[in-house]
């Protein structure tokens, strides 16, 4: 096969792999709003990603906290401007460290067990057990998981805001000396309701894309063990950079068309 | 002639370069039970697959009571499912739930019951019926494969569906296990009308109950006819299968 062969037929694929990736984001968004919910299911999710996943975000985004203050008092120090370093962390963390990292740390805890849970389900037939029953595997397995993402990504956030910003306050002020009072002055005069805003919003957006990756990846696998350990890479991998991709654009979104 | 439920039409499916069905026609007739009989890894399963619509055929079509189910969209498709029940090779049981939430998925989803008895007694009734009383609270993966495949039978005929296809159901089983497998088919048919499209390795038995029988030989269906008709038949590939079959049973006696 020539060269431009091989150029080709990996476009039709990657054009093919796309096309089904909309249409089952589609049919995702479009089974969201048709009723009856499942809420058994969906605080189950919810437990699984929210409840159990606060210490490891927390601890996440406490030591993410420690490491700002530490390098942008140090940095500020230069300029005697320590006392803003609250402030700085505070906007760093609730515009885009919390979310993202938040993001990051269930991708690899939740995101790739989803693939693995529903990919486990696919190569064993129970997918298509379920569909001769006359149940949407999408409706029964994926939604339920999008809506609990969709609850518990900004709480897990918000924990996290408030977990970093007392991190950086902890070293700040316990550790590099910051005085204490000027710092909080400082931060709670600069941080504005829109900093916190922006992240739970991207939050929900992240917890919406991560969960459907990882379900599309879930239910495309097949060939066994080994496809199933691709489809978790290729889901695991991918929502880390659509994460990002996102981020950039709801920021761009944010800053230039809601001056936020 | 009977009412035909089912339908297939000239159905072709490859899996990429391999051809696995070139063009099978078969009729099923309502409230009977028909048997697809071949060698392993000529495309049964595949077949039953392109019937409940799991996989959908390259080419061809194949009608339930007169509607093509190939050109059906997907909502469509799981409308039609209501009426029917299907037995996985392996089961295919939900390994996250239990044995009795396995069975009352298709009484809760397909006829919509949440009373918590009701769901119970069927529950205890249908385990009876395929030998297992009392393993309600047990996962499938404390479970043997033949007794996996036991709850996949009663939860395929839980809802009662009009036609049930069951892919070998006898097959990992002990003899008399294995007959009572066929009683409760007989069973289902004779006393409920299920019509039943059973696939099976155990040609000798299946003789005694089945009313039609198919020979699925490379990717076509070789022969289709009563089992009086296939022990009269010269069809080479079917004697072999016969003959076969039967032989092994004088051996054993
Ligand atoms: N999803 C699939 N992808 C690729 N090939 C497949 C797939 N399913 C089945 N095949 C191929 O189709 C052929 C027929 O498989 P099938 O499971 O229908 O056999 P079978 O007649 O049921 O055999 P057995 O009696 O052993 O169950 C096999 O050669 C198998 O390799
Ligand atoms: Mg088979």
């Amino acid at each position: 096969m020539g060269f431009f062969e091989k150029i080709g037929l990996y476009l039709i694929k990657l054009f093919n792999n796309v096309k089904d990736f909309a249409v089952f984001l589609w049919e995702c968004c479009r089974w969201m709003f048709i009723p009856p919910y499942r809420f058994g299911q969906i605080a189950d999710h919810t437990e699984r990603i929210g409840l159990q996943s606060i210490m490891i975000v927390a601890i996440s985004t406490f030591t993410t906290g420690m490491i700002l203050a530490l390098q942008l008092v140090n940095i500020m120090r230069i300029f005697r401007a320590e006392i803003y370093a609250g402030a700085a962390v505070a906007m760093a963390m609730s515009r885009e460290l919390a979310p993202v990292i938040t993001a990051f740390v269930l991708v690899a805890k939740n995101g790739s067990s989803m693939t693995a849970e529903i990919g486990s389900m696919k190569v064993t037939e129970q997918i298509d057990a379920m569909e001769t029953m006359a149940v949407s595997p999408l409706r029964y397995l994926v939604v339920p998981r999008i809506f609990a993402s969709i609850f518990t990504f900004p709480a897990l956030t918000a924990i996290a805001n408030v977990v970093g910003v007392y991190g950086g306050y902890f070293i700040s002020t316990k550790i590099m000396q910051v005085n204490a009072e000027a710092y909080l002055h400082m931060m709670y005069f600069l941080v504005d309701p829109d900093d916190i805003w922006t992240g739970l919003v991207k939050a929900v957006v992240f917890g919406f894309l991560v969960t459907v990756i990882c379900c599309y990846h879930g239910l495309r696998t097949s060939g066994g063990a080994k496809g199933l350990g691709r489809r978790t890479t290729a889901a695991v991998v991918q929502s880390t950079i659509t994460v990002l991709i996102a981020d950039y654009f709801l920021t761009y979104f944010f800053i230039n068309f809601c001056g936020m | 002639m009977d009412n035909e439920i089912i339908k297939v039409c000239g159905v072709w499916k490859s899996f990429g370069t391999h051809e696995v069905l070139r063009g099978v026609d078969l009729s099923v007739p309502e409230g009977r039970i028909t048997t697809i009989i071949g060698k392993s890894g000529t495309g049964k399963s595949v077949l039953l697959k392109n019937i409940i619509g799991i996989l959908k055929p390259d080419r061809g079509e194949i009608f339930f009571e007169g509607r093509d189910l190939t050109k059906m969209k997907n909502q469509e498709l799981l409308e039609l499912r209501r009426s029917m029940g299907y037995l996985f090779q392996d089961a295919a049981l939900f390994d996250f739930m239990s044995v009795e939430e396995n069975i009352c998925f298709p009484l809760v989803e397909q006829l919509g019951l949440r009373d918590g008895g009701e769901l119970r007694r069927r529950v205890a009734r249908l385990l009876e019926l395929v030998e297992l009383p009392g393993i309600e609270k047990k996962y499938p993966s404390e479970l043997s494969g033949g007794m996996r495949k036991r709850v996949g039978l009663a939860r395929a005929i839980a809802v009662e569906p009009r036609i049930v296809l069951f892919d070998e159901p006898t097959t990992g089983l002990d003899p008399i296990l294995a007959e009572s497998i066929d009683q409760l088919i007989i069973r289902v048919n004779r006393e409920l009308g299920m019509t039943c499209i059973v696939i099976s390795h155990d040609i000798a038995s299946i003789f005694s109950f089945t009313d039609r029988l198919a020979l699925l030989y490379d990717g076509v269906i070789e022969f289709d006819g009563t089992p009086e008709e296939a022990k009269r038949s010269d069809h080479e590939i079917l004697r072999q299968f016969i003959s076969n079959s039967f032989r092994q049973i004088d051996s054993e006696r």
